[in-house]
């Protein structure tokens, strides 16, 4: 099958390529959590600026497939837009803003805020895949660690941050256990988000280029976000509401109106945000 | 009034315009041609291709143009586009013994079979600012007495003259049944095996080997070397079809090799002998090729049963940071936005805030 | 035959060669419960290969390692799988470096240092954790008030101490030593000694311990082994064998002490 852009194949990976991705994802999928080395390949746009999930992406995309690709949970931030139109152009696929339309998602930094569906999958950009490495810098042994679960170190850093802070610190890419056996970084994701990758309906898949790794959590797979028994895990909260849809429930980012110091908060998922107030819209006007 | 500062199809469409003109420059000035770059700007070239790992000094030349002279730039540019080429065959190993040699020297005998060839070398020359090339020249004839062919003797290899005393340790080729890593192909894993090393170095950023090889120098892993040989020049490439009893040349590509010795005082398992660092470029790379071959050379140091203690030594630090595409996209990155992180770290530390603010008041008011 | 019949290591025939040279050569002995094991000898007396070698740090050319497992009984330990040894390393033993900073994680403060080993076995109640750390540091004499304090800022002599309860804490059946005071001053060394001595009656502790020091040997060990070229010279009661050498190199290494 030819692409949209002559000179290069559909979705720019070659078909040998693909199935070798796609025999990572297999690997990774059977093994919930587990990162899969495959051989990363350059693609045309930098490392660092979501090659492995363009990759992942690249190789389970099809003509019917319906995308969409966010960064920061906004449709609109050049870097999505960018990816976006690199598959609109490789693959000639249909794009969407709206997450209950899309058969795939890829994301940096977010879950959407709209519970996804079986049969969706989304697809995580993700710069250091090893939960491990700030604690191990050595990839022979956090291999080891992973695989005899060798996981006290990490509790480690949880115990230091509420000796130091009263509190656990972490407040994005917050390590988690997958189906009771990995420990997996989420990608830099909030906190706020991590509940969501529990028992979710969707494939979630993780694509590192630069770091040479695949991995997954399967539809409906336990992930718990680490923590002490008197210390459990919790998520950001805000005062504040959204100052365009008035959401309370969301993940608010927070914009600087003046240089007075003024703010105002609002949903950092666009498409979310979007749709409460084109409801708002319509409620008032009836 | 809320303004977006999220950018859009048009922000980008407007700063691809930007970056055209920016490359393009004063229209006045004549526009560069890709035989200008590819001949007189021919170690850009050669850099490009090298890292880039594609021989091919026309694209290079594309490269250099389009990247507006930011190597590292070209080097990525022809690195995603060698990566979608389809493969039609393994050459076989590309034999320098047979070089037909423009540059050739050796620090550690005055004289060798074949002699010294200095060839066209920056060495020896005073780095003065040369005015004369500030306006173009018209071209000079050809000297009839210099351009005289010479007649082709045979050059031996320097390792091979001491390998004959047995005091340079042997290069056993490997199995050559056994498949050999393809870091194209395959993700590095630790230990790298040599051949992997080697891949990984000779696409590796010529600025972090020329430090890394340094640092050995000056005590950071020392190991003693001496540039055995460097050669420059072109070889053939050769190809064996199944059908055929004989390999076939493709073609000829220009290549610099350094062989650094290395003194060694032996270990439990080796006698005292002469070891080797390796070194290979595309083109004329003679400063990238003699920091490939100190840096190969300690990160031996296992091998050799040396303690390795300096990060030139260390496989996972070497081979995980040498790769300019990969370095300057990760730093790079970081212009990305990062508003989710940011914010939710601003809420931890206003809360953190707070409360050790609400601890302090608790505490003067006891 | 129940588990308290048996020594819980037994060591056979012992041998670890560095090329053509023996480290150690045809060690043999048992270790029972409660019971603590002195080796003596100059550096290159091969003492500390041997602790390598029982510590399942350093695989032996020949022989074997028996150790009494909870479940498995007597098991060779390189015939265990990497998984098996590691598990063992962070529960049933304990590894006294003899400089603490091989031992400690010096980034990480005294509390998470003694918590770890609770942690990586499945401890997930921060404040029993703490408590445990608080504990420990009373009982190695260090004040609870720095229990969040990097080890860095310790004494050397507290950091041993650090170190011995971050080892203590999983209540290991089995602690190896090596030069456990050396690099301390002569003061700090009794308090420890003292301080080990008291730890390892009221546990109930196995110990190996390797020593050039006859002084600790003679106040924490039962037993005696007098090594010299990668073999054992000498064995007995460690009164005996200090009070009454038979062996010519055990007179001149206890006689050397004297004149010191
Ligand atoms: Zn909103």
């Amino acid at each position: 099958m030819s692409g949209t852009e002559t000179g290069y194949n559909y979705a720019y990976l070659d078909e040998q390529t693909k199935r070798m991705l796609r025999r990572v994802i297999l690997k990774a999928v059977a093994i919930p959590g587990y990162q899969v080395p495959f051989g990363n390949r350059e693609m045309p746009m930098p490392h660092g600026w979501g090659t492995g999930g363009i990759q992942v992406t690249a190789s389970i995309i099809g003509p019917d497939d319906v995308l969409k690709v966010i960064d920061q949970g906004a449709d609109d931030t050049t870097n999505a837009v960018s990816i976006r139109s690199f598959f609109a152009k490789t693959a000639g696929v249909a794009t969407t803003t709206r997450t209950e339309e899309a058969t795939i998602v890829q994301t940096r930094h977010r879950i959407p805020e709209k519970p996804l569906k079986e049969g969706q999958i989304l697809v995580y950009q993700v710069p250091i895949p090893e939960p491990l490495r700030w604690l191990e810098p050595r990839e022979t042994e956090t291999r080891k660690m992973h695989a005899l679960s060798e996981y006290g170190i990490m509790h480690v850093r949880l115990y230091e941050d509420i000796a130091t802070h009263g509190r656990i610190a972490t407040s994005y890419d917050y390590p988690v256990q997958v189906n009771e056996r990995y420990i997996m970084r989420p990608s830099p994701i909030p906190k706020f988000d991590n509940p969501k990758m529990d028992m979710n309906p969707a494939l979630q898949l993780f694509g590192a280029g630069r770091e040479k790794r695949i991995y997954a959590v399967p539809p409906y797979t336990k992930v718990k976000s680490l923590d002490f028994d008197d210390h459990p895990f919790e998520v950001q909260r805000w005062d504040e509401s959204c100052a365009l849809c008035g959401a309370t429930d969301s993940f608010l980012d927070e914009i600087v109106t003046s240089d007075r110091g003024d703010r105002m908060f609002v949903c950092s998922d666009s498409d979310y945000c979007g749709d409460r107030q084109a409801a708002r819209r319509k409620e008032a006007a009836e | 009034m809320y303004v977006s500062v999220k950018g859009g199809e048009r922000a980008i469409a407007a700063a691809h315009k930007l970056l055209a003109e920016e490359r393009r420059g004063d229209p006045e000035v004549p526009e560069l041609t890709l035989p200008q770059i590819e001949q007189q700007l021919s170690l850009a070239v050669t850099r490009v291709m090298s890292e880039g790992a594609l021989y091919d000094p026309e694209l290079a030349a594309l490269a250099i143009k389009q990247a507006r002279g930011d190597l590292v730039e070209a080097i990525f540019l022809l690195r995603a586009y060698r990566t979608t080429l389809p493969r039609f065959a393994t050459s076989l190993p590309i034999d320098t013994g047979r070089m037909d040699v423009r540059r050739r020297v050796s620090a550690t005998f005055k004289d060798i079979p074949g002699g010294q060839v200095l060839g066209p070398t920056f060495d020896y020359t005073h780095r003065l600012l040369d005015f004369d090339l500030a306006e173009p020249k018209p071209v000079a004839a050809p000297d009839a007495e210099e351009s005289e062919p010479q007649a082709a003797q045979p050059m031996p290899s320097v390792a091979a003259i001491l390998g004959q005393e047995g005091l340079l340790e042997p290069e056993e080729p490997g199995d050559e049944s056994a498949p050999l890593t393809d870091l194209t192909r395959e993700p590095l894993s630790f230990p790298a095996g040599r051949e992997a090393r080697l891949q990984a170095l000779a696409r590796g950023d010529e600025g972090f080997l020329l430090s890394l090889g340094y640092s050995t120098q000056r005590g950071y892993g020392r190991n003693h070397p001496f540039a055995g040989e460097i050669r420059m020049g072109d070889v053939t490439v050769e190809i064996q079809p199944e059908e055929l009893p004989f390999p076939i040349g493709i073609g000829e590509i220009e290549v610099t090799e350094c062989q650094m010795v290395n003194s060694f005082k032996g270990s439990k398992t080796k006698p005292p002998q002469f070891t080797r660092g390796y070194g290979l470029t595309f083109g004329h790379g003679e400063r990238k090729a003699m920091s490939m071959a100190l840096v190969d050379r300690a990160l031996r140091c296992r091998e050799l049963g040396e303690e390795p203690s300096s990060p030139a030594q260390d496989e996972e630090f070497v081979l995980y940071h040498c790769d300019s595409l990969e370095a300057s996209g990760f730093v790079q990155h970081l212009k990305l936005p990062h508003y989710v992180d940011f914010q939710s770290e601003l809420v931890m530390v206003r809360e953190m805030r707070e409360r050790a603010a609400a601890a302090r008041k608790a505490e003067a008011a006891e | 035959m129940n588990a308290t019949d048996r020594p819980l290591l037994r060591v056979e025939r012992l041998t670890k060669r560095y090329g053509e040279r023996f480290a150690c050569q045809d060690v043999s002995f048992d270790l029972w419960p409660g019971e603590v094991m002195g080796v003596v000898g100059e550096s290159g007396s091969g003492k500390t290969t041997l602790l390598n070698c029982l510590s399942a740090r350093l695989g032996p050319d020949g022989g074997r390692v028996l150790y009494n497992t909870r479940h498995q009984g007597m098991r060779d330990i390189y015939e265990t799988s990497e998984a098996e040894r590691r598990l063992l390393m962070r529960t049933d033993w304990g590894l006294v470096h003899q400089n603490p900073r091989d031992g400690l994680r010096l980034a990480v403060s005294a509390g998470a240092n003694i918590g770890e080993r609770l942690m990586a076995v499945g401890a997930r109640h921060y404040g029993e954790i703490r408590q445990a750390a608080t504990d420990w540091l009373g009982r190695v004499e260090i004040d609870e008030a720095r229990i969040d304090d990097l080890p860095r800022a310790f004494s050397g002599g507290m950091q041993q101490r650090l170190q011995i309860a971050r080892n203590l804490v999983t209540r290991p059946r089995i602690v190896f030593m090596d030069e456990p005071t050396g690099g301390l001053d002569v003061s700090v060394q009794a308090r420890l000694l003292d301080l080990l001595r008291e730890l390892v009656a009221s546990l109930g502790l196995s110990v190996v311990v390797v020593t050039h020091d006859l002084a600790v040997v003679r106040l924490l060990a039962h037993r005696l082994m007098v090594m010299r070229q990668g073999r054992v010279v000498e064995s007995g009661l460690t009164d005996q064998v200090l009070d009454d050498p038979q062996h010519a190199y055990t007179q001149l290494l206890v006689s050397s002490v004297l004149q010191a």
